[in-house]
């Protein structure tokens, strides 16, 4: 159409004078920070460039290491020129970490979680054809406030023997969650959001924490709002998780809630998980853990990683490209000839990836 | 179902059943535990002219038809159980209800009720009962066995697990404050007696009841000092019972598995917010919330009640509410209180009209109503049991 053709023009124009905004997503070559991870990260990271070259998606890597670091007055922070890369590119994809046993600093994901304030973790879990669970049909998004709650890391010995654990819920960061929840599901056209929550037990805390659901409720009358136990989201989802669309809820809740999501299409494996921050910041990432056992020898699968990829195209508004990556990687999980030793198969990560990029080549 | 009673109890079937465990016991528990000065001998004693007292609260929802059902069944059947019935008004905002309902449970011993519902739109002064009754009563452990039943489809088969759930502590502590406008704090509290005593209780019935695995459910790489200590506390208490072997597993790997392999669990020991989510999805495992009852056990009393604890306000007074999980529980209690043999015959006839019969009511994928289903029992009952000419 004539706008696309000056759209693109204009985008070429503007990319010379290089300044980055949010409308420069949709047209011309995206730069994304790569975080590669530890154990099979670099291995699936590889297969996940491969496959978007051959998909022909307009995005150019930037690889950093984000081993923590001892900066100015003693605090451990991530490299400058990590963050410094983060902040310009404003898209991240990162493989699995490991987590320092004795290293002296503490883990990654919090620092990262911290540099970049990432408020919200959104996990879409659709049930993969052809990696066959006993749950079908299984198609909703948790969205769990990463910042606050029972992870705030406040605990207390009182006296010998009886220790605290404070849970924090604050006003803007529950708002925050819910407002992020509330444009997810208007943007992705979710037609519903259930707030979980235990209020009954937790009055003040969770009580803030579905007041503030509410109050943003009001001003997003085009989606449903409904609020759950914690307990009946538990017992419901495991009996009929089609009923559910679009869930928001704090921390620990999330924690559980998004992996039980997870374990009902089939694990990490093959989850995508993306973490929102303030400043437009979006970092997505796989999170399986580094398995060691397998790392160089050819034999992971990069399907979450990609599936956190494809999400990330779509935070891009690149839809087209999400779409063909995506089919390609869920046509070959459904033939189920070229399969990784995880999803059943005896297949090598290469020969997997060959076929999802010939399946993008015969879609051109 | 046996002993629930503290470690230094007189009962010689304690005693037996423990033995040289007392010395070890003892060390564990230092010197924090109360020599029982209640000659404590079974059954509890409200028991008159052999009739036991039981108290009754039928609570909101479907409690109250469900419980009418438990006590038509009990007559029919002759069981020597007579109800003490008291009413708790939740709309209430004074405490008056639940204090009697504690005293009449303290009075008889043991107690079968229905749920509170819990109005969180009034005040935050106004705790949910149901947590009141447990904290006031010390009913630290909550026992839920759940248990494929043939009669019923689930995409998992053969499902059996134990779930014991720290009762009183934990997420569940009520102490909230608002700190600054806008910034609320609640505290999770972990104490080394009550993690000892949930973990003693658990490795205790495995034993009695020939489980070989006991699993820690925590999540102590991010609650490092709360999770750490009830983690702490198992492992020593594991240190006693050799023969069952221990392991831990974080919370969300925890739910992760349980919907992808429950069969590798056993028996599950976990504070009380981690053991609310678990036993939600066991229950939801092996069909529903109308199908596993519940108990909650303290040293001196017991409470008996459906395991999901569910108020099922949207489905009160239809006649389709499930009797299963109440008349199980109600089951439970008369084995508490020694009456067998009743507990047996009604047991037998639920799961017969349950495994047998395939009467089930909607929230199992049938159509049958309650009453269907309870005069189904009742008809088992007949053909089983003896008849009042023996009596």
């Amino acid at each position: 159409m004539a706008g696309n053709a000056w759209r693109s023009m204009l985008s070429q124009a503007v990319a010379a004078v290089r300044k980055p905004t949010v409308s420069s997503f949709s047209r011309g070559m995206q730069t994304v920070t790569l975080i590669p991870g530890d154990g099979i990260g670099p291995e699936i990271s590889t297969a996940v460039m491969k496959i978007f070259e051959a998909a022909k998606a307009p995005i150019k890597w930037e690889e950093r290491n984000v081993t923590a670091i001892k900066g100015p007055g003693g605090k451990w922070m991530i490299p400058p020129d990590a963050k410094e890369s983060m902040n310009k590119n404003k898209m991240g994809l990162k493989g699995p970490l490991k987590t320092p046993i004795a290293a002296g600093h503490p883990s990654m994901n919090l620092l990262l979680r911290k540099t970049f304030d990432l408020y919200a973790n959104v996990r879409p879990c659709v049930s993969i054809e052809g990696y066959k669970t006993p749950y079908t049909d299984v198609d909703l998004v948790t969205i769990r406030e990463n910042t606050e709650g029972e992870y705030s890391g406040i605990e207390h010995i009182i006296v010998d023997g009886v220790v605290q654990s404070i849970k924090l819920i604050t006003e803007d960061a529950s708002r925050r969650i819910a407002e992020y929840a509330f444009e997810y599901a208007r943007n992705n056209q979710r037609a519903s959001v259930t707030a979980v929550h235990k209020a009954n037990i937790m009055r003040m805390s969770d009580g803030l924490f579905l007041r503030k659901c509410r109050e943003v409720a009001e001003n997003f009358k085009d989606v449903k709002f409904t609020e759950m136990y914690l307990d009946t989201v538990c017992l419901n989802m495991v009996q009929d998780p089609t009923q559910f669309d679009v869930l928001v809820m704090p921390n620990l809740y999330g924690d559980i809630l998004s992996d039980l999501c997870a374990g009902l299409i089939g694990g990490l494996g093959v989850t995508p998980s993306g973490n929102i921050g303030a400043n437009g910041v979006a970092i997505f990432e796989s999170v399986h853990g580094t398995a060691p056992d397998i790392a160089g020898l050819d034999l992971a699968n990069p399907t979450a990683l990609l599936l956190s990829a494809v999400m990330m195209l779509r935070h891009m508004n690149l839809h087209s490209h999400a779409d063909k990556i995506q089919t390609a990687c869920f046509d070959t999980i459904k033939d189920k000839k070229v399969l990784t030793g995880d999803l059943g198969g005896k297949s090598k990560c290469s020969e997997f990836t060959g076929e999802i990029c010939r399946r993008v080549h015969d879609m051109d | 179902m046996a002993a629930h009673s503290p470690v230094l109890s007189m009962s010689k079937i304690i005693s037996s059943l423990w033995g040289g465990r007392l010395g070890s016991a003892a060390k564990v528990w230092g010197t924090t535990t109360v020599t029982s000065q209640r000659n404590k001998s079974y059954p509890p004693p409200a028991k008159y002219g052999g009739r036991h007292t039981v108290t009754l609260i039928p609570g909101d929802g479907i409690g109250p038809e469900l419980l009418s059902h438990v006590r038509e069944v009990f007559r029919y059947s002759c069981v020597p159980v007579d109800f003490e019935v008291i009413h708790v008004n939740s709309a209430l905002e004074t405490e008056d209800d639940i204090d009697n309902a504690i005293t009449a449970i303290r009075r008889n011993g043991i107690g079968l009720k229905g749920n509170i519902e819990t109005k969180h739109t009034l005040s935050p002064s106004v705790k949910s009962w149901n947590n009141l009754l447990r904290t006031r009563l010390d009913l630290y452990a909550n026992v839920m066995h759940c248990q494929s039943l043939p009669g019923v489809q689930t995409r998992h088969k053969n499902i059996d697990i134990i779930i014991i759930r720290e009762n009183t502590e934990g997420e569940y502590s009520n102490l909230e404050h608002e700190s600054v406008s806008g910034v609320v704090e609640s505290l999770k509290i972990i104490t080394r007696n009550n993690s000892l005593r949930i973990a003693e209780y658990a490795f205790k019935l495995a034993r009695e009841k020939g489980r070989r695995r006991v699993t820690a459910v925590h999540k102590a790489n991010i609650m490092k000092l709360g999770d750490g200590l009830f983690l702490q506390c198992c492992n020593e208490v594991a240190a006693g019972y050799p023969d069952i072997t221990f392991d831990s597993m974080i919370v969300d790997n925890t739910t992760m598995q349980l919907v992808s392999k429950p069969h590798q669990f056993d028996v599950m020991v976990m504070p009380n917010l981690y053991g609310n989510v678990v036993s939600n999805v066991c229950a939801g495992l092996v069909g529903g919330p109308g199908l596993v009852p519940g108990a909650n056990y303290g040293r001196d009393y017991a409470v008996f009640e459906t395991a999901t604890r569910n108020t099922g306000k949207s489905i009160a007074d239809r006649n389709t509410a499930n009797p299963t999980a109440m008349l199980l529980a109600s089951c439970m209690m008369l084995d508490h209180i020694k009456l067998n043999n009743y507990a047996s015959l009604i047991r037998n006839a639920v799961l017969t009209t349950m495994n047998e019969t395939r009467l089930h009511t909607p929230d199992i994928g049938g159509q049958g109503t309650t009453l269907d289903v309870v005069q189904s029992i009742m008809k088992n009952i007949q053909s089983k049991g003896q008849l009042t000419s023996e009596l």
